[in-house]
C-alpha cells in the first residue's frame, strides 16, 4: 500500500511562503545597492569585487554550508552513524588551508583580472587545454550539486505537505529572476536573511529537542552501539578510522576548488577580507556539527516507525529524517521558519553555483575557443544566459531523473574536483610541474577515482585500498588525487627535459601578496 | 631579487600552528571512544566539537602576526 502523503500543513506553509517573499524581494532590491555596471562580467558574477568582511563572512557561509549539507549530513549520521560526522573534522581542517594559501590566489586574481580559477591556471602555465580540463571539471563538478539544492527544497516542501512540481518551479523562477537581474549581489543579500534563519533553527533546536527528548545521554543510548563510534582496527584492517580521516581531509583538500567557492572568495575587497573570514568562519561548523546531531536526535525520537512521516522517508530516505524531526518537535510556525532555513537556504548556492559555472563557461570555453574577441558587455551577456541555462537543466535533472542520478554525480564531482589541486594550489606556488604533466596527472586522477567509484557500486566513496597485506580504506579522492600529484612530478621530470617549446607565465611573483 | 624576498611571506614558527588541527582531529584513535563523555555527550563527539573553536582560536595568533608583519612593511 502506498503510504499516504501529508496533509498541507497551513500554518507552516503561510509562515514558510512569507518568508521566501521577504528574501525573494531583497534579492530584487541587490540590484541596486552599490550599484555598479551589471552588464560587466567581474560586476555581475563577482559583486564587483568589493564585499567586506561581513558580507563575505554571510556570502560564504551561505554558500559553503549549503541546504543540501544541512539535509545530507544529519542524514548519514540517521543513518550511518559516527561516520557521518566526518563532516565537523572537515570544516574545522578548511579553516587553516584558507588562511594559508587562498590569500594568494585573490592576489593574483585581482592583479590580473581573473574571474576563475581555469583563468589563473591559463595564465599561470600558458596552456589553453589545461585550463579547459580545470574549467570543464568545476562546471561538471558543480552541476549535480546545483540538482541537490534543489532536492533541499524538494525535501521541505514534501514536508509541509504542497503536492506537485509547480511550487518547484516558481522557486526556479524566482532564482532564475533574482540571478539574472542581480547576480552575485543577489546572493549575498539573501544569504544574510537565509543564515539568520538556519542561526534561530539551529539554536532553538539544540535547546528545545534535546530536553523534549530527555537528555543527551538518552539520545546516544538510542543510538545502536555498532554506529556510536568508529569501527576500530582489526589485525590486517584499519576499520573505518583511515575512512574517516581520508575522507575529512579529502573533501577538505576539495571544498576551495569548487566553482562556487572560488567566486565567493574572489568577490571580497581585499586578501585581508579572506584571512578574517578564516577565522570568523568557524562559527557555521558550530551550527553544522549541532545540525549533524540532529541525525542522532532524529534516531531517538524514532521518526522512522512512525506513519505520519512513511510517505517522506519513502520518497527521500535518510533526508527526511531531519524535516519529520522538525514537523514532530515544533510547533507549525516555527516548522515554517525552520523549513524556509532549509528553502532559502538552497537558493544561495544554487544561484551562486548557477553564476560560478557560467563564469567559467564564459570565461574559459565561450571567449577562449568561441568567440576571442567578444567585448566585456558582452561577456556579461552571455554568462547571464549561461546562469539561466544551468539553473533551468538543473531543475530538469531533479524533475525528470530519479534523484539517486543527482547524488552518485555529485558524489563524483567531489572525486573529480580535487583532481584540480595540482594545477590550482601547487600552481599557486611553483610553475615547475609541466602543463602537459599536469594535464596527464589530471586524466589519471579523475581515471582511478571513478573507476574506484564504479567499483564500489557508488554505494559510499571510501575504498580499501590493499597494500602490503593490509586493508586500508581510503576515501577514493584522496588516493585519486595522491596518484595524480606522483603522475605529475613524475611526468614533469621528463616533460621538462623534452618538450622545448615554452609555455609563459602571465602572472608576476609580485602579483601574489 | 631584493624586491621579491621583500615581497615573499616570511615564514614564521606561529604558522607551525596551521599544523596543530590536522593532527588533532585526523588521528582518529585518539578520539575514537565514547568516555569520558560530557553532559551525556561520547567524548567522540564533543571532543572534535571542541576542535571547531579550538582550531579558529589557533588562527589568531598567526592572524595578528601577519597583520603586523604587513602594517610594518
Amino acid at each position: 500500500m502506498m503510504p499516504m502523503p501529508r496533509p498541507l500543513d497551513f500554518t507552516a506553509t503561510s509562515v514558510f511562503v512569507a518568508l521566501f517573499a521577504a528574501a525573494t524581494v531583497l534579492g530584487f532590491f541587490s540590484a541596486r545597492w552599490r550599484k555598479g555596471d551589471l552588464s560587466q562580467l567581474a560586476e555581475w558574477g563577482l559583486g564587483g569585487r568589493h564585499f567586506g568582511t561581513i558580507i563575505t563572512w554571510f556570502l560564504l557561509g551561505g554558500d559553503l554550508y549549503t541546504a543540501y549539507t544541512f539535509v545530507a549530513v544529519p542524514a548519514l549520521v540517521f543513518g550511518a552513524g559516527a561516520i557521518g560526522f566526518f563532516a565537523v573534522p572537515y570544516t574545522i581542517l578548511v579553516y587553516p588551508l584558507l588562511f594559508a594559501v587562498f590569500p594568494r590566489l585573490w592576489s593574483v586574481a585581482h592583479a590580473q583580472g581573473y574571474v576563475t580559477a581555469a583563468d589563473f591556471v591559463r595564465g599561470r602555465f600558458g596552456s589553453g587545454l589545461l585550463a579547459l580540463a580545470i574549467a570543464l571539471t568545476g562546471i561538471v563538478a558543480t552541476m549535480p550539486y546545483i540538482a541537490l539544492q534543489l532536492v533541499g527544497v524538494e525535501v521541505v516542501l514534501a514536508g509541509l505537505g504542497i503536492p506537485g512540481t509547480l511550487p518547484l518551479w516558481i522557486a526556479f523562477a524566482v532564482l532564475a529572476a533574482y540571478t539574472y537581474a542581480g547576480g552575485l549581489r543577489a546572493s549575498a543579500m539573501i544569504a544574510v536573511v537565509k543564515d539568520l534563519l538556519i542561526y534561530v533553527t539551529v539554536i532553538v533546536a539544540v535547546i528545545v529537542i534535546p530536553i523534549e527528548l530527555g537528555g543527551f545521554a538518552k539520545i546516544f543510548a538510542s543510538v545502536p552501539v555498532s554506529k556510536l563510534l568508529l569501527t576500530p582496527p582489526t589485525a590486517n584492517n584499519l576499520g573505518q578510522q583511515s575512512g574517516y580521516a581520508t575522507l575529512a581531509l579529502g573533501s577538505a583538500l576539495a571544498l576551495f576548488l569548487y566553482p562556487h567557492a572560488v567566486t565567493g572568495l574572489l568577490s571580497s575587497s581585499s586578501r585581508h577580507v579572506i584571512r578574517r573570514n578564516a577565522v570568523v568562519l568557524p562559527a557555521y561548523s558550530v551550527a553544522l556539527s549541532v545540525i549533524a546531531l540532529l541525525g542522532t536526535m532524529a534516531l531517538a525520537a524514532g521518526v522512522r516507525s512512525m506513519p505520519a512521516y512513511a510517505a517522506g522517508f519513502k520518497a527521500f530516505g535518510p533526508n527526511f529524517a531531519v524535516p519529520a524531526l522538525f514537523l514532530q518537535m515544533f510547533p507549525s510556525w516555527f516548522v515554517g521558519v525552520a523549513f524556509a532555513a532549509i528553502g532559502i537556504g538552497a537558493l544561495v548556492p544554487a544561484a551562486i553555483m548557477s553564476i560560478a559555472c557560467a563564469n567559467l563557461f564564459t570565461r574559459n570555453i565561450y571567449k577562449e575557443y568561441l568567440s576571442p574577441d567578444c567585448s566585456p558587455s558582452r561577456e556579461g551577456g552571455v554568462a547571464k544566459i549561461t546562469a539561466l541555462v544551468v539553473m533551468l537543466g538543473a531543475l530538469l535533472f531533479v524533475l525528470r531523473l530519479p534523484q539517486v542520478y543527482a547524488i552518485n554525480l555529485q558524489l563524483l564531482g567531489g572525486i573529480w574536483i580535487v583532481q584540480t589541486l595540482p594545477s590550482v594550489l601547487i600552481g599557486l606556488y611553483t610553475r615547475k610541474l609541466h602543463p602537459y604533466a599536469l594535464l596527464i596527472g589530471w586524466a589519471a586522477g579523475i581515471g582511478a577515482g571513478t573507476w574506484m567509484e564504479m567499483q564500489l557500486g557508488l554505494k559510499g566513496s571510501i575504498y580499501p585500498l590493499h597494500i602490503l597485506g593490509e586493508t586500508i580504506p581510503c576515501y577514493a579522492a584522496f588516493s585519486a588525487l595522491i596518484l595524480n600529484v606522483a603522475v605529475s612530478v613524475l611526468a614533469s621530470a621528463i616533460f621538462n627535459v623534452l618538450v622545448r617549446r615554452p609555455f609563459v607565465d602571465a602572472t608576476a611573483p609580485e602579483d601574489y601578496s | 631579487m631584493s624586491d621579491t624576498n621583500v615581497r615573499r611571506r616570511r615564514f614564521r614558527l606561529v604558522h607551525l600552528l596551521l599544523i596543530v588541527p590536522y593532527v588533532a582531529v585526523l588521528w582518529a584513535p585518539f578520539f575514537n571512544r565514547s568516555e569520558p563523555a560530557i553532559a551525556g555527550i561520547p567524548f567522540f563527539y564533543w571532543y572534535q566539537m571542541l576542535w571547531i573553536a579550538l582550531g579558529a582560536l589557533l588562527l589568531l595568533p598567526v592572524y595578528l602576526t601577519e597583520e603586523r608583519d604587513t602594517k610594518s612593511e
